[in-house]
């Protein structure tokens, strides 16, 4: 080792280890690049990274609130249901807007509005029941994920609901045209991802979601109101799924039951490989924005190359989550550490 | 059945020259004890005294430092982990360690399960659980799930355990700090049954009156310390309550400065009626350092929590500075000036997994906040500032708060406290589990803040430490006020007299009515 003072070589070290835990991710994705660009060339292709983005900014954002919710203990499984659901209420809102006033961009507007009407309100009702009839969030978000996922099938009468051609021509753009060569999907996603950094790392709402899902004593006795930060959560959680659903719709213009099927789980799973502890109490955003990435990224690679099936996608990624967890775990440092010693 | 009586029959447990250390903090220094069969033998003293080691030692939970235990007439090494059920020594832990969801037969036989073709035979169980229990005249249906019994049916229901181990020495954490009298009363008859099966008996209790009434024997702790071991026959509560304290009050205590007499009241309590707290009323003045003492869950803590709003109150009114109040949440509390800091830091006070900083600002956050953003600058002011002011030691900044010492973990919480501002500050126990330099450390700082002029309640089961800090002290037992000491009557003894129930408020005099 080399010969420094003491208080000079306690900063490295310190340094070292929070670059590791907060650059881990970071690493695996990079190496993830490295990968696919050699095992296919075109992985870097300009339309084939303008694909993975737009295609990571639906789970994405959707992760960005799971990140809040996890953060301050809770958990949100309904979020699959509730794109899928407020994209077929949203698409029978226009639908009837359509009939009603004929196409035009303030119909769009309007469907667009309502979504975000009923993101907030899903997300009101599962923070509620959670924290005001205290029902295990878990439980509370299986029981929503039922529900909306069922109302979607009821609505689409067992098929689908498709957005009346005329107005799908306005809200198409929404999914496919580009500002600045990035699709408008990616802007969403980078404004979501910017918003959602500021208010987990600067503002009071932040800090007091990480206390809560620390120790939600500790949080009462601060004077913290408890059950409105978590409530928050779920309504900011709501809002990121209409967020998503809002771009997500134009892309194929319509929804069935089968819309954001497994979501939850991968937005679950972008939290986690971004560092996000799953019992709460340290959120990291952009941690989450890299697990989505690097999410995409691996059925993006399966999909380029022929070593591994593309149907080894759901394997893969579980292998990733498992060994994400792992590597995050204290004891594996702990372990580490006295190895080296 | 053989009933040993007398001095004459052979101990069945003792223990010669146990002593024990945490690490390097010393709790029981070289103590003997020892309990024949049919005896019933009460173990007393202050919080910390050592008692819950000498059971836990006594029932193979702890093993001593140095010392041996001597059981039927052989030293032996006691098993640890409850194995020594099983050579007949039981220990019934205060906060009964049943299965909220078993059945009361599936509890009696957890662990040692009568089976029949490997299968559990539930008959066979229920059969034998109903017979321990008749003999013990308990009335409880053995298939009844423990959740719905009452806490002293479940008490019932351990020792229907015990007597099914054939337990020789049962061993109890106060048991009748839960119990109502009748309750007690019940108790009592069950264990003078035991006993007259030659079963020994050895108990910890508060409650003097019990002790006389119940034990042959009575060892009292103090410090860690054997004090004397008595026959009850010689001994009259008062006797036990001076054995118990009597120290020398050493110079640990800033000098106190009574607050002027015509000084303002600055929180007045009237008839609190709140979970845990049956009509409490009190005065506050502006630079007096208030006392509760009382034994453990008297209520003092549930007082605290229903004037800054952490519970509800069903009844009565506060009033701060003349205005009355009702804080529905700990956050109008601390607006208007009035901190709770408390006494569970780990689990209510501190987050252990995270820095110092958000520990600091977390009660004050809206403080550094600016144009709507968290100001880290000035967050790192406050941590510099509160470390300062309070000497708070860690290794640096970014140590997570659980891995500061005990002393440590305890003035970073005063400084979050302080970092509110209050003007009155209620400290429930502000110097439990730390080192005796903190604790000084402490008792300066609160003698200061009583100088500037903050108002302080001091909530600690040490009597020491409420008879060092306090002007005047209220002393709490069952959610009641027991009495007020003021000046010169601030003594141990007397405290212990009020907080054990020898003595009540009205007996004597009528101070607490004016």
């Amino acid at each position: 080792m080399t010969t420094v003072s003491a208080p000079e070589a306690a900063k490295p070290s310190r340094g070292f280890r929070l670059d590791l835990k907060t650059a881990g991710p970071l690493i695996a994705l990079i190496l993830l690049v490295i990968l696919g660009y050699s095992l296919n060339p075109l992985f870097l292709g300009e339309g084939n990274v303008t694909n993975i983005l737009t295609r990571s900014a639906f789970i994405g954002i959707i992760a960005v609130g799971a990140t809040f919710v996890i953060t301050a203990g809770g958990i949100d499984l309904s979020v699959g249901s509730m794109a899928a659901f407020i994209a077929g209420v949203m698409i029978i809102i226009m639908n009837w807007a359509v009939d009603a006033m004929g196409a035009s961009l303030a119909t769009v507007l309007f469907g667009i509005g309502c979504s975000l009407i009923l993101g907030v309100g899903a997300g009101f009702i599962n923070g509620f029941l959670t924290t005001k009839a205290k029902i295990e969030a878990f439980i509370v978000t299986l029981g929503t994920m039922g529900i909306y996922r069922s109302l979607v099938t009821y609505f689409a009468d067992g098929g689908t609901l498709s957005l009346a051609g005329d107005a799908r021509d306005i809200y198409r753009p929404v999914y496919y045209d580009s500002f600045l060569r990035i699709p408008y999907p990616v802007w969403v996603f980078i404004f979501v991802a910017i918003i959602g950094w500021i208010l987990m790392n600067r503002t009071a709402f932040g800090r007091y979601c990480m206390a809560i899902g620390s120790n939600e004593h500790v949080a009462r006795y601060s004077a913290i109101k408890v059950d409105r930060v978590k409530t928050w959560t779920y309504i900011l959680q709501g809002l990121c799924v209409s967020l998503a659903t809002i771009i997500y719709v134009p892309r194929l213009g319509s929804a069935s039951a089968a819309t954001g099927v497994l979501w939850e789980l991968e937005a679950i799973a972008a939290v986690i490989i971004g560092g996000t502890m799953l019992k709460g109490g340290f959120g990291r955003v952009g941690g989450t924005i890299i697990g989505a990435l690097i999410l995409t990224a691996i059925g993006n690679i399966l999909n380029l190359t022929e070593i591994i099936s593309n149907y080894l996608n759901g394997a893969v990624q579980g292998v990733i989550i498992v060994a994400a967890v792992y590597l995050q775990r204290g004891s594996f440092r702990a372990g580490r550490k006295k190895a080296a010693e | 059945m053989s009933i040993a009586e007398g001095t004459t029959a052979p101990s069945i447990l003792s223990a010669n020259r146990i002593s024990k250390s945490f690490g390097e903090i010393p709790v029981l220094f070289s103590v003997d004890f020892d309990i024949r069969p049919g005896e019933v033998h009460a173990i007393i003293g202050e919080n910390g005294a050592g008692k819950s080691t000498l059971i836990k030692i006594l029932s193979g939970i702890e093993q001593p430092t140095s010392g041996t235990i001597v059981y039927d007439g052989k030293t032996v090494t006691l098993p640890p982990n409850g194995e020594a059920e099983a050579m007949g020594i039981v220990l019934i832990h205060q906060e009964l360690n049943l299965a909220e969801h078993l059945t009361v037969a599936d509890s009696i036989f957890l662990g040692r399960e009568i089976k029949k073709w490997g299968f559990l035979d539930l008959n066979e169980m229920r059969r034998r659980s109903a017979e321990i229990l008749d003999s013990l005249h308990v009335r409880v249906d053995p298939d009844a799930r423990i959740s719905t019994l009452s806490v002293a049916d479940k008490q019932m229901v351990e020792i229907a355990k015990a007597i099914s181990r054939d337990a020789r020495v049962l061993i109890m954490d106060e048991p009748t700090a839960v119990l109502s009298v009748g309750e007690t009363e019940t108790l009592f008859e069950q264990i003078r049954r035991l006993t007259a099966r030659g079963v020994a008996v050895i108990f910890i209790s508060h409650k003097l009156d019990e002790i006389m009434a119940l034990a042959q024997c009575v060892t009292v702790l103090r410090d860690g310390q054997l004090i004397a071991t008595v026959g009850t026959e010689n001994l009259t509560p008062d006797s036990i309550a001076q054995m118990m304290v009597g120290r020398e009050l050493s110079n640990l205590y800033p000098p106190k400065h009574e607050p002027d007499v015509d000084a303002p009241i600055v929180l007045s309590v009237r008839g609190l009626v709140a979970p845990g707290v049956k009509d409490v009323s009190f005065d506050l003045r502006r630079g007096e350092i208030l006392g509760f003492a009382g034994l453990i869950g008297s209520g003092r803590t549930a007082v605290a929590e229903a004037i800054v709003g952490l519970t509800n109150k069903s009844a009565g009114d506060v009033s701060l500075n003349g205005q009355p109040t009702a804080f529905t949440d700990v956050a109008k509390s601390v607006d208007a000036g009035l901190a709770y800091m408390t006494k569970d830091r780990k689990g209510r006070g501190l987050l252990l997994n995270v820095g110092l900083q958000p520990n600091l600002t977390l009660l004050t956050l809206k403080k550094h906040l600016k144009n709507g953003f968290l100001d880290g600058n000035s967050e790192q002011q406050a941590l510099e500032r509160a470390t300062r002011r309070f000497d708070i030691r860690a290794r640096d900044a970014s140590v997570r708060v659980g891995q500061l010492s005990g002393g440590n973990q305890q003035k970073l919480m005063l400084g979050k406290t302080m970092e509110t501002e209050p003007d009155i500050i209620i400290m429930d126990e502000p110097t439990r589990g730390i080192d005796v330099g903190t604790k000084q450390q402490i008792y300066h700082i609160v003698a200061a803040l009583a100088a500037e002029g903050k108002s302080i309640i001091v909530i600690s089961s040490e009597m020491q430490e409420v008879i060092g800090l306090a002007h005047r002290v209220l002393v709490m037992r069952n959610g009641r006020l027991a009495g007020q000491l003021e000046g010169a009557e601030i003594v141990e003894a007397e405290i212990m007299r009020y907080a054990a129930g020898i003595k009540q408020d009205g007996d004597n005099d009528n101070r607490i009515s004016a």
